[in-house]
């Protein structure tokens, strides 16, 4: 059976499949429909309705992202009725917070500011008698200000689908709605496992990493990618750096690799031990009894040499080398390298059943 | 792992044993999670802790310590029994059915319940939700590999598989979850006393000899060396005099620490090159300051046999230097010329002599890494292992008898000591517990206890204990609660102020040497 269907969008025929959705076919159409709540890792949930097109001979303006696409469908995505209605749905949500951008982390990498901006919008027309919320920095690594959430839904996706944790859900209905822990707890209370799923999906500064906290903005900031560091899993992740310091962590599911853009709490927030005072920074050799700074030269002529008379004396098996499962291929390669063809002795291991 | 992380999403059947993985492979429990909610797949978990994926179980076997040969076999005599297996693949593909056969008859449900403490019919029903599953995978990590018989377990896991044709297939497979970034490249590139890059072994003549001429060097040793904690065994002989530690910590790590730091005294030279002073490198005569993953260039080799790139994104505190900087300049010094431009230099001279990397470059690494093996340039790696026959032709079945812990609880030690991870901390800590958010969420040790011993014993939740061996003893709090059964008890190890390890035995399965971890007798007291 065919699946191919044939759709047309701003007056121009595109092709899509079976199955997707009006807000999949115009995106791979290259056709950029606004959207806050879509994330493209969790189920569609139509909740923004900033991603509202004109469908001919469909009632009302639905939602891209939840309507499925048919053959024929002919679709408008940025009529003059639909950018009104969309300004009026930032302004709405404007109005029913505290965005205050200057003084917010997100500050240059918020998804709400690039569509207040993109819409033209320089004023908000509504008054309203939103009253501040109190802020849950409870844990040492997520703040909640529900102040700037515009409740997309995606940090409790995230949650729920994507890491199927299901620590947070949207508590009351309507303007009254908001994101709660089980029996609104606070968050360092909660059963949450602290993989920053919810961070990584917020499009606004409602939920941020806290040690980055003033430590760079999103401009400043050069992104490396890489593989974590801690398990085996091999996820791929961002360092971000600033002044020669990783002052936070970002993913993103295009990167490529196993985790599809998710951490656990280890990969998003255990990475301040590479600026931690305590690292090792010269060599050290022991003097009198105790660890002394030494010199390269001084550290390396001592280990050569007495690695040297040892193998001399007692003969190459009685040196022994342990390589790392930390350390990169091409070190346990040099490892190994090193203990056979320089040493002469097959004693290497490392703490590969520990 | 046989198979891809992302393959375990559309399993029809997960089994999952001796790993918490939702506390040491989050993101792959993660995985495991969407497909039980999406209701394709049936979980089973076999362990002897409540862990927390239990929740999502449709089976959970809560087997003793220590009887993991039994409850295979067990699986596999119902299997059998009833026909359930898949008899073409192990006609076509499978060599020594008849042992296995034979070696799993007396394994009937019964004396497996002896054994293990699972019901009877919980195993049966077990049994026939994995061989009636379409693609059933094996995932496991350490909690069935650190025993006297680990080895064994390993080998009942691939029986299992192998007899209901799930090796070779997407979605099933045998899967170890690997616990640290780079322990399966480690293994990949030869840090291992037997075998070179790719498992080469040192005893085979040809593979010495392409190795010596390719390293410049007129022979290479034959003799297998010694393993990690043999070497401790013999530094307290006397045997071995001078030890270099890259990066690990075996003051914390490994069995029985009272011995390995007998051992470690009794070396003349000890090198520890590290990121910080462990406590390893506290007893060391010189101590090499390294630079970290975020510091240098590199690869590494996940549990799915990914090999992906490490980039550098900051300079090294100091004067540290990458780890390959500075084995080359000791190796310089000795007389042997050791000079590399950059790791992509080393990376090109492995791949050459490693013929499961042999397609790989950094180039090639760029979008995503590859999965070994990668043998040419136009290769696009491996996702699944055995797709039509397996490495070795035929898959061999292993008859194999359980054989009980090595050190069984009495009078004096009544209960079984379990060591393990918790979320937050990792390995030995020297990370973890330097990194402000990660220790704060699990500061300090604790010593999961049943209530119902908990109350024997007059201990009340958070309350100290004593906790004890016939090797030492530590304190720490209690947590009472169901995670552990009656007569058992949990200690994470990452605690160098109560390590746990001070506790565990050195016993070995002979043919892993691997320590039994999982494993040991002790005792509990209330600290008055």
């Amino acid at each position: 059976m065919d699946d191919k269907l044939t759709l047309t969008i701003n007056g121009i025929s595109v092709r899509g499949k079976k199955g997707q959705t009006v807000l999949e076919v115009c995106r791979e159409n290259g056709i950029k429909v606004p959207t806050l709540c879509f994330h493209p890792k969790m189920p569609p949930y139509g909740g923004c309705r900033l991603c509202i097109v004109e469908i001919q001979n469909m009632r009302g303006l639905p939602p891209s992202c939840t309507t499925p696409a048919t053959d024929g469908m002919n679709i408008s995505t940025h009529t003059d009725r639909l950018f009104r209605v969309r300004r009026t749905v930032l302004e709405l949500l404007l109005a029913y917070g505290n965005h205050n951008c200057l003084m917010c982390e997100k500050n240059g990498e918020c998804e709400l500011q690039n569509l207040v901006y993109e819409h033209g919008i320089d004023s908000v027309r509504f008054k309203t008698t939103f009253a501040p919320k109190p802020v849950d920095d409870s844990s040492s690594m997520i703040v909640r200000d529900p102040n700037k959430c515009v409740l997309c839904g995606r940090c409790v996706r995230g949650c729920l689908s994507v890491q199927v944790n299901g620590v947070i859900d949207i508590a009351a209905r309507g303007s009254d709605s908001f994101i709660t822990t089980f029996n609104g707890g606070l968050l360092n209370d909660s059963n949450c496992a602290f993989c920053g799923e919810c961070v990584a999906s917020c499009p606004t500064g409602a939920l941020t990493p806290k040690q980055s906290h003033f430590k760079g903005r999103p401009w400043e900031l050069k992104k490396v990618q890489t593989t974590c560091t801690y398990c085996g899993v091999g996820c791929q992740l961002e360092l971000n750096v600033k002044d020669n310091e990783v002052v936070k962590v970002t993913t993103d599911p295009d990167l490529g690799g196993p985790n599809k853009g998710s951490l656990c709490v280890k990969g998003r927030f255990g990475n301040d031990f590479i600026n931690h005072p305590d690292r090792l920074k010269v060599p050290l050799v022991k003097k009198n009894g105790s660890l002394q700074e030494s010199t390269w030269d001084e550290a390396l002529k001592i280990v050569a040499d007495k690695m040297g008379s040892i193998k001399k004396k007692s003969g190459p098996d009685s040196l022994a080398f342990f390589s790392s499962a930390r350390t990169t291929n091409e070190e346990n390669y040099l490892v190994s390298k090193f203990a056979r063809a320089v040493i002469g002795t097959n004693n290497v291991d490392h703490c590969a059943r520990l | 792992m046989t198979n891809s992380i992302e393959e375990l999403e559309n399993s029809d059947v997960i089994l999952l044993t001796g790993s918490n993985t939702r506390e040491m492979h989050p993101v792959i429990s993660s995985f495991i999670k969407r497909g039980v909610v999406s209701g394709k797949t049936k979980l089973i978990i076999a362990d002897p802790r409540r862990i927390d994926l239990v929740d999502f179980a449709d089976i959970w076997l809560r087997q003793k310590p220590g009887s993991d040969v039994a409850w295979l076999n067990g699986l596999m005599h119902v299997i059998i029994k009833e026909g359930l297996y898949a008899k073409k693949y192990v006609e076509e593909r499978t060599e020594d059915f008849d042992a296995l056969k034979k070696a799993v008859s007396t394994y009937t449900p019964e004396r497996v319940e002896e054994i293990s403490g699972i019901p009877a019919a919980d195993l049966i029903a077990a049994a026939r939700l994995y061989a009636g599953a379409p693609a059933a995978a094996i995932a496991y990590a350490m909690g069935i590999t650190q025993h006297i018989n680990g080895t064994d377990a390993v080998k009942s896991v691939a029986n299992l598989s192998m007899l209901c044709g799930n090796i070779g297939i997407e979605s099933g497979g045998v899967n170890p979850l690997r616990g640290q970034n780079n322990v399966q490249g480690a293994c990949d590139m030869g840090a291992l006393p037997n075998v070179l890059t790719a498992y080469q072994s040192v005893t085979v003549p040809e593979v010495r000899e392409k190795f010596a001429k390719y390293w410049g060097v007129k022979s290479l040793p034959e003799k297998p060396g010694l393993t990690i904690v043999e070497t401790i065994d013999a530094a307290a002989k006397g045997q071995i005099k001078s030890l270099f530690i890259v990066g690990e910590n075996p003051m914390i790590s490994d069995p029985d620490l009272h011995h390995v730091e007998e051992g470690l005294r009794k070396l003349d030279f000890l090198v520890v090159q590290d990121i910080f002073l462990t406590e390893t490198a506290k007893l060391a005569d010189v101590v090499l300051p390294a630079a970290c993953f975020a510091e240098k260039e590199g690869t590494f080799s996940n549990t799915e046999r990914r090999v992906q790139r490490v980039r550098k994104a900051v300079e090294p505190p100091g004067e540290a230097k990458a780890d390959w900087e500075i084995i080359s300049e000791i190796a310089s010094r000795m007389g042997y010329k050791m000079k590399y431009a950059n790791a992509e230099a080393i990376f090109d001279e492995m791949a050459k002599i490693t013929p499961s990397y042999a397609g790989m470059s950094y180039a090639r690494l760029e979008n995503g890494g590859l999965q070994w093996p990668c043998p040419t340039a136009d290769h696009a790696g491996t996702k699944y292992l055995h797709k039509e026959k397996f490495v070795r032709g035929k898959g061999k079945f292993h008859a194999i008898e359980w054989i009980p812990p090595a050190e069984p609880t009495d009078s004096k030690y009544p209960l079984v000591l379990i060591t393990g991870r918790v979320l937050s901390q990792y390995h030995t800590g020297t990370m973890t517990r330097r990194s402000e958010g990660l220790n704060g969420l699990a500061p300090e040790c604790f010593v999961e206890i049943n209530p119902i011993d908990a109350q024997k014993l007059g201990v009340a939740n958070g309350e100290f204990v004593k906790i004890s061996s016939r090797r030492g003893s530590i304190s720490a709090k209690a947590v009472v609660g169901e995670t552990t059964d009656v007569g058992m008890v949990f200690i994470p190890f990452h605690y160098f102020e109560a390590a746990a390890n001070n506790l565990t035995i050195a016993a070995l399965d002979p043919q892993a040497k691997i320590p039994e971890y999982k494993v040991c007798a002790v005792k509990v007291e209330k600290v008055a």
